[in-house]
């Protein structure tokens, strides 16, 4: 089998899985359901495994599909390209969509009968979603697919129909995501019109060359830019367009999470990188100099923003989500640098932040199983029993503090340093976020699992969504836990220490992040030319400098946490607090209307921000 | 080429918006997004518009006769068919909602803030 011809078979596998695990869940009985729909899934990451060892380096498997290749430089079909970075993305959301799989395989009380095959149908079929949006080299199918596993995503945040805020949650999450869906889909009109072409090579090819020929960049460019990055970049909940994501993980099951966390936000980042540098970064584009600062400040924004946030949460879900909008801002920030350097060390923190944070979600699952609560007040203390998955809590909050040697701290330190040449301060934003969101997990697991410290006192003036009153997702609170729900969880986070501990990881992702800014790679791969001469891929070993900023805000998030749980709780609020924290608090509203005026204003300040740097 | 259609695109586009912003009423809302996204089928269409031209179906056209652009046409199908799904499912959550909530008012849903 040629190696191309996986690209289709990575998309369809789980595509056809849903189909029949959906068809055949209703007669099947439950423990073949779910033996199904695993099949499926370690089909599709045996498939993207062999994809990933099968594509060079610094090459691209391109396939044409049916056959319709480019005639007379016009594109007339649609194309899927995997380089190595597009490959490992799909492979980390099938191994997490296996990973939750092998979790939910007890984790609810399924319907039976015509419904019985929904849940895992519908985890494949985001599979596909996510997989076919890593894949594609076409703007449009990028469209499809985003909508696909936007549309997916929605009905598994909603999926427990019988309590409102699930529903709520998935309402602004669908809201939000679709209307900037179709805003890009305007954009990838413009762009059509321009140059008559859909494909990302063909549309970058074809700016290129009316640029060669004197038709610079002009408005439509720019405008064109600003609305097709508009879905991606709410997708990964850069601010002001993150509101949604709280909402959406705060309410979804803790199965759902783990792969909303773990992947599907940081897939955004890795569309706005695909798009700009295939699309944007020629001669015919923007320069790089703007797009580089504008999206550092959306990524140093988000990352603060996020970080605030988590601090001041007491659901424990909605606490997990901020510290994704945290850590997605940081990824943004290594991405927006437009070098190989900080785009590998994203890709190694993506990799280990997908470890930790699955875990959390689904350690936070058992709190939810056990208790039918996710607020640290309420649970002060409860889960004392629970001495496993209490330690393993507080690991994935030291990982997530980027405490070496987890894959989080080496992705940490190579983008931190990365970040460190391009402005100096750059390294303290990550040493503060890391340190503030591990910090805030680790406060919490001090609570809920060591009973450290006495109970917080209540602040009924604050608007604060409380963790209390949850539905369990499951029923009958009797039964022992079952080992699955530990068990995931341990290896999700030995997943993470691996990414962090075999050097082997982190050189390919190296290699393959050079590869990904190889624009004209990409072009010549996919349009047919000369392959010119790969860039080297930057070092993405452990350095001195990058241990100690590890050990630091791992030591500093101790330090919070610590001074967190010992605070005497009659003490108030500080002046500052009340000035800068509880402002920004009351702008996650929770309505939707808000939500859907910042996008406005975020893109405008974006298109107003770009255009003044030009 | 006139101008006129991508100013009706943009003009829906900002109906639809102001519509989910100042929305008091969940089906009114997604009613809202299925506004801003009719914008897109009129700027696909403007795009591929020719004048004097006819649909692209050629079984009783002479190979040569002028067509507008097939490719935005499908386009605009797949998109229609991706905001049916898309707002089919919002409607069933909202649907949902009113079952549970007794409320399609977004300001009466103030369970996720802070």
């Amino acid at each position: 089998m040629d190696t191309a011809d996986l690209l289709p078979l990575a998309v369809a596998v789980p595509l056809l899985g849903a189909a029949v695990v959906a068809v055949a869940g209703r007669w099947l009985p439950r423990p073949g359901r779910d033996a199904l729909a695993t099949a499926c899934a370690a089909a599709d990451v045996g498939c993207l495994a062999l994809l990933w060892a099968r594509t060079d380096p610094d090459g691209r498997a391109v396939s044409w599909l049916g056959g319709w290749r480019p005639r007379g430089g016009h594109g007339v079909g649609i194309v899927l390209v995997a380089d190595r970075l597009g490959s490992g993305l799909a492979l980390l959301a099938a191994v997490l969509v296996l990973a939750v799989l092998c979790y939910a395989w007890r984790y609810f009380d399924e319907p039976s009968g015509e419904h019985g095959g929904m849940f895992p149908g519908l985890l494949l079929l985001f599979q596909a979603g996510m997989c076919g949006f890593a894949l594609t080299g076409d703007l449009f199918d990028a469209f499809v697919f985003f909508e696909l596993m936007g549309a997916v995503a929605y009905a598994l945040t909603g999926y427990r129909i019988e309590d409102p805020r699930p529903l709520q949650g998935a309402l602004a999450f669908g809201l939000v995501n679709s209307a900037a869906a179709y805003l890009s889909l305007l954009g990838i009109g413009l762009l059509y019109a321009r140059t008559g072409e859909l494909g990302m090579a063909q549309i970058g090819a074809a700016l290129d060359e009316r640029a060669a020929a004197g038709h610079g960049r002009d408005a439509l460019v720019v405008v064109a830019f600003v609305l097709v990055l508009a879905g991606p970049l709410v997708k990964a909940a850069t601010a002001p367009f993150h509101f949604w994501l709280p909402d959406a993980h705060a309410v979804a099951p803790s199965p759902v999470c783990m792969l909303l966390s773990g992947v599907m936000v940081e897939l955004g980042v890795y569309g706005v990188a695909r798009i700009h540098r295939v699309v944007f970064a020629g001669a015919g584009g923007l320069p790089d100099a703007a797009v580089r600062d504008t999206l550092l400040a959306a990524g140093v924004l988000t990352a603060l923003v996020g970080a605030v946030m988590c601090w001041q949460q007491r659901h424990l879900k909605r606490m997990l989500a901020f510290s994704t909008v945290g850590h997605v801002g940081l990824f943004l920030v290594g991405t927006a640098l437009l070098t190989p350097a900080g785009l590998a060390g994203s890709a190694v923190y993506v990799a280990g932040h997908a470890g930790a944070k699955a875990a959390l979600f689904g350690l936070t699952g058992v709190l939810l199983d056990r208790y039918g609560s996710v607020d640290e007040h309420g649970l002060h203390g409860r889960a004392r029993e629970l001495r496993l998955p209490g330690a393993l809590f507080a690991l994935g909050a030291l990982a997530l503090a980027g405490l070496p040697p987890f894959g989080t701290g080496l992705g940490k330190a190579v983008a931190e340093e990365a970040a460190g040449r391009e402005l100096g301060w750059l390294p303290a934003v990550f040493v503060l976020v890391s340190a503030l969101t591990g910090g805030a997990v680790l406060r919490a697991g001090l609570r809920v699992f060591g009973g450290v410290g006495s109970p917080p006192k209540e602040h009924p003036e604050v608007a604060a969504t409380t963790g209390e009153g949850e539905e369990p997702e499951i029923r009958g609170p009797g039964r022992r836990l079952p080992a699955p729900m530990i068990a995931v969880p341990a290896a999700l986070l030995a997943g993470c220490l691996a990414v962090g501990l075999a050097p082997g990881v982190g050189r390919a992702l190296a290699a393959a992040a050079a590869a990904f800014t190889d624009r004209t790679g990409y072009l010549a791969d996919t349009l047919g030319g000369t392959a010119p001469a790969a860039t080297p891929a930057p070092d993405t070993d452990w350095t001195a400098s990058g241990i100690l900023l590890g050990l630091l805000s791992a030591a500093l998030a101790a330090a919070f946490a610590t001074a967190a749980v010992r605070r005497d709780p009659r003490r108030g609020t500080g002046a500052l607090h009340r000035a800068t924290v509880l402002p920004l608090r009351r702008l996650h509203s929770g309505l939707l209307g808000d939500y859907v005026a910042w996008l406005a204003v975020g893109l405008a300040a974006l298109l107003v921000a770009l255009v003044a740097q030009l | 080429m006139t101008v006129l259609p991508y100013l009706v695109a943009g003009w829906i586009l900002l109906a639809g918006l102001y519509g989910l912003v100042t929305s008091r009423n969940l089906v009114q809302a997604v009613g809202c997004l299925a506004v801003a996204q009719s914008s897109t089928y009129v700027l696909l269409l403007a795009v591929g518009y020719r004048r004097d031209a006819t649909a692209p179906v050629f079984s009783d056209l002479p190979t040569d006769a002028p067509v507008v652009d097939p490719v935005v046409q499908a386009l605009a199908l797949t998109d229609i068919v991706v905001g049916a799904t898309v707002t089919a499912l919002l409607l069933s959550l909202v649907i949902q909602l009113r079952k549970r909530h007794g409320t399609v008012d977004p300001e009466e849903l103030t369970g996720l803030r802070g």
